[in-house]
């Protein structure tokens, strides 16, 4: 829904040259040292493969946005959601977890939605005094679901609770988890979807705004999932260890072919692993986007987005197809959570910061290009090329604008407080951009 | 049972903190309101806008603290609290100029604006930041309590003690004067008139020769008066920290589609129906229901959810009020 769709076509060489100049910037980071690059392969990897899990981010962002103009505030409630996979499939089980309160839990769980369920079957179902026998069945439904729920709870987190205390994961190989993160995010999006879809736009904004505040306390408070705020570490990888190149002999060979020590070389090799597993979803996941987006479907989507009044005068379902494509977006940004926790290693609740996560990822498609899925995934590593970069370039940036001012507290004060300037920064790029571009910088065609 | 020291515990747990942080939402929602009726878009920045406001606040506050200024048994934060909500209005009406009135002329979608409101969000929380940085400051001081729990358990004899803060209890009285100042410029004087007019009418407004950049400009500086206000309530009672000020966005949204979008009345209402409920919710209830039912003894702290998901007593009442009431309980705009 950007306010200007009509503008002029744009050249058709703009995308691949824009491409070419990102290129370009990830190969100074990779072989320049100066004041501005790092000169480092691996800071210029480490930074790539970020770039491409919130270029994954920002393609589901999109589609909900640029095919729909659906405006999710809780990306990062979906990222979190995401990221909770690869602890409860990848993990080895912990012993004695399940014993201690697993069916238990499970029965729990299942009370809880079922109670839900019976609940919304008797608004449904009943005509009169139906308000009375949801309270009821609300009511028992809870209080059966915490006698359940807390002794599993408990009896699990007392498990070894000095390492484990929690669930355990099953076992299964990692790369299964990054599609069980997309089933998570989907169920998520689903439920709000259900309920906020189909009112007023802003409302949606809303919900998605607490659904993701909720989920991210979820997973710092409940310790039996995924360890709250003690973390889990040591999530297996889909990649070889670092440790293991630098003890096998053939590596060190390869590596000193090439020029590289061994330390730096296995450090870069994990890290080309990575980015080939990432770009290959990335690249899955536009051609599958390219392809509906040209089919009816895709047809459909767009005349609803752009005449919602006129789309449902034709007989087309608006809110049943604005849930489907919330959830398919909450699903792709799902998978983006789960690779980047397989990639950090880390399940670390307490980073999930919404102005990092979902405000951030709105600047990079907007920036990128609402509607287009070249463009978002050019926003998304532009962008996060530059808040990475910002961290060298904005306190010497302003030690430059500063250098007149004499000595004291106040130049001491804006040199400190460089790192806030990020923040400004990335909403004047947000507002500029909508204002000045509204299509961005690879509009949709 | 105790029925006497059950009321003094309900009031000093429950009652008095929830009145107090009611009226602190129910003057942010009152903001959000505002902006929604005339403006008709979500502002995604009035947390940060109350931030900003309590940011400049507390500067002044440590100026006058420094001058040796002080109100006695008062915070000397109220002296310095037309400060902030000067720089708040002159903030938000250069925001205005700079960032919406070129979507408010193109008569761009809501949601537009929405997004527009998320830019300044950022530069906001930036600014705040720059300010002030991301610390947690208290800034109250003069007297502390008004009752406290040692003097008033001597004055009446009672086991429960109670205390009354002097920040809630100035809360209140502040929210009060302040919601009946609103309310009778909304009601009695032209502008006020002439704001609710465009607010149910814009065409109508505009044939009657009603000034539509006159009307947002006033919406914006008694909205960002509000938000300052509310912000440097809520600063005094709990803390300050940049961070909290963007999360209580949740619960004002609440509290503002609970009592009806564009309806200043369902703002208050809302307020402290999302307050009593996550206080009410998050309450451990074991102390009061020991006093009620001395013979009762249940192994858990009678608590519904932890303190640590108050947030989600707010969704859940704004997913209950979607799902049966989108327009809220004071029939606010639909659409």
């Amino acid at each position: 829904m950007s306010t200007n769709r009509q503008a002029a076509a744009t050249s058709p060489w703009r995308a691949p040259i824009l491409f070419a100049v990102l290129a370009l910037l990830f190969i100074l980071e990779g072989t320049v040292r100066n004041s501005m690059f790092s000169g480092s392969w691996n800071t210029s990897l480490a930074i790539l493969n970020m770039g491409l899990i919130s270029a994954i981010t920002a393609l589901g962002v999109n589609m909900q946005w640029g095919y729909a103009g659906l405006f999710n505030v809780g990306v990062v409630g979906f990222l979190a959601l995401g990221g909770l996979a690869p602890v409860l499939v990848a993990l080895p089980p912990v012993e004695g977890a399940w014993a201690a309160g697993g069916p238990r839990l499970l029965i729990a769980l299942a009370v809880g939605l079922g109670t839900l369920a019976l609940a919304v079957q008797a608004w449904k179902r009943l005509s009169g005094g139906r308000g009375l026998a949801v309270m009821v069945i609300v009511i028992a439904g809870f209080v059966l679901y915490r006698w359940l729920f807390d002794p599993a709870v408990d009896a699990i987190e007392a498990n070894n609770s000095a390492r484990y205390g929690n669930i355990g994961g099953l076992g299964l190989p990692v790369l299964l988890s990054w599609a069980v993160g997309g089933v998570f995010a989907a169920a998520a999006a689903w439920a709000v979807g259900k309920v906020a879809l189909g009112l007023r736009s802003d409302y949606l904004a809303i919900a998605t705004l607490g659904i993701g505040e909720i989920i991210v306390a979820v997973m710092k408070n409940e310790d039996w999932l995924a360890r709250g705020v003690k973390n889990v570490s040591s999530i297996p990888r889909p990649t070889p260890y670092e440790i293991d190149l630098q003890q096998n002999p053939e590596f060190v060979e390869f590596a000193a072919s090439w020029g590289f020590g061994a330390a730096e070389a296995s450090g870069i090799w994990v890290k080309i692993g990575y980015m080939s597993l990432f770009l290959v979803v990335l690249l899955s996941i536009i051609l599958l986007a390219e392809l509906a987006l040209k089919s009816p479907w895709g047809r459909m989507m767009r005349a609803i987005r752009d005449n919602e009044v006129a789309a449902e005068a034709m007989g087309k379902d608006v809110t049943a197809r604005h849930l489907q494509i919330f959830v398919l977006g909450s699903a792709v940004i799902g998978m983006a959570g789960a690779m980047m926790i397989t990639q950090d290693g880390l399940m670390a609740p307490t980073g999930y910061n919404p102005l990092r996560y979902t405000f951030l990822i709105w600047v990079m498609v907007i920036v990128g290009g609402s509607g287009n899925n070249w463009g978002a995934v050019l926003g998304a590593v532009l962008i996060w090329f530059l808040w990475i970069k910002a961290e060298v370039w904005g306190p010497a940036l302003i030690g430059l604008l500063t250098s007149p001012l004499p000595d004291g507290g106040l130049k001491e004060h804006l040199l400190d407080s460089s790192a806030h300037m990020r923040f400004i920064a990335m909403g004047l790029v947000l507002l500029l951009v909508l204002r000045f571009a509204p299509r961005g910088l690879v509009p949709e065609n | 049972m105790d029925i006497l020291n059950a009321i003094v515990a309900l009031l000093n747990f429950v009652i008095i903190p929830a009145t107090a942080y009611g009226a602190q939402l129910a003057l942010g929602a009152l903001g959000v309101t505002l902006i929604y009726g005339i403006l008709r878009f979500s502002n995604f920045a009035h947390g940060d806008t109350m931030a900003f406001g309590t940011a400049i606040t507390i500067l002044a506050t440590w100026g006058l603290q420094a001058a040796g200024v002080s109100l006695g048994p008062l915070p000397t934060a109220l002296l310095a609290l037309p400060v902030g909500m000067a720089a708040t209005a002159l903030l938000v009406l250069a925001t205005d100029r700079a960032v919406y009135r070129f979507y408010r002329v193109k008569k761009a979608a809501p949601i537009i604006l929405v997004m527009a409101s998320v830019g300044v969000m950022f530069v906001m929380n930036g600014l705040t930041r720059l300010l002030i940085g991301v610390d947690e400051e208290r800034f109250a001081d003069g007297a502390r309590f008004v009752i406290d729990v040692r003097s008033f358990r001597e004055m009446t004899g009672l086991q429960e003690g109670l205390a009354l803060r002097t920040t809630q209890l100035l809360t209140v009285v502040i929210a009060f004067v302040v919601v009946w100042a609103l309310f009778w410029f909304l009601n009695r004087t032209k502008s006020g008139k002439a704001m609710r007019a465009y607010s149910d009418n814009e065409d109508l407004a505009l044939l009657s020769g009603i000034d539509p950049e006159r009307v947002v400009r006033m919406t914006w500086i008694i909205a960002a008066s509000l938000a300052t206000i509310a912000g440097v309530l809520y600063g005094l009672d709990k803390s300050f920290k940049a961070f909290n000020y963007f999360q209580i966005l949740l619960p004002i949204f609440a509290a503002a589609i609970v009592g009806g979008l564009g309806s200043p009345l369902g703002a208050i209402a809302g307020g402290f129906v999302v307050a009593y409920s996550e206080v009410a919710i998050t309450y451990p209830w074991l102390k009061i229901a020991g006093y009620l039912f001395p013979g009762w003894q249940p192994d858990g702290l009678l608590q519904l959810l932890g303190t640590e998901y108050k947030f989600a007593v707010s969704f859940v009442i704004l997913i209950v009020v979607l799902l049966f009431k989108p327009t809220g309980l004071f029939r606010g705009k639909s659409v």
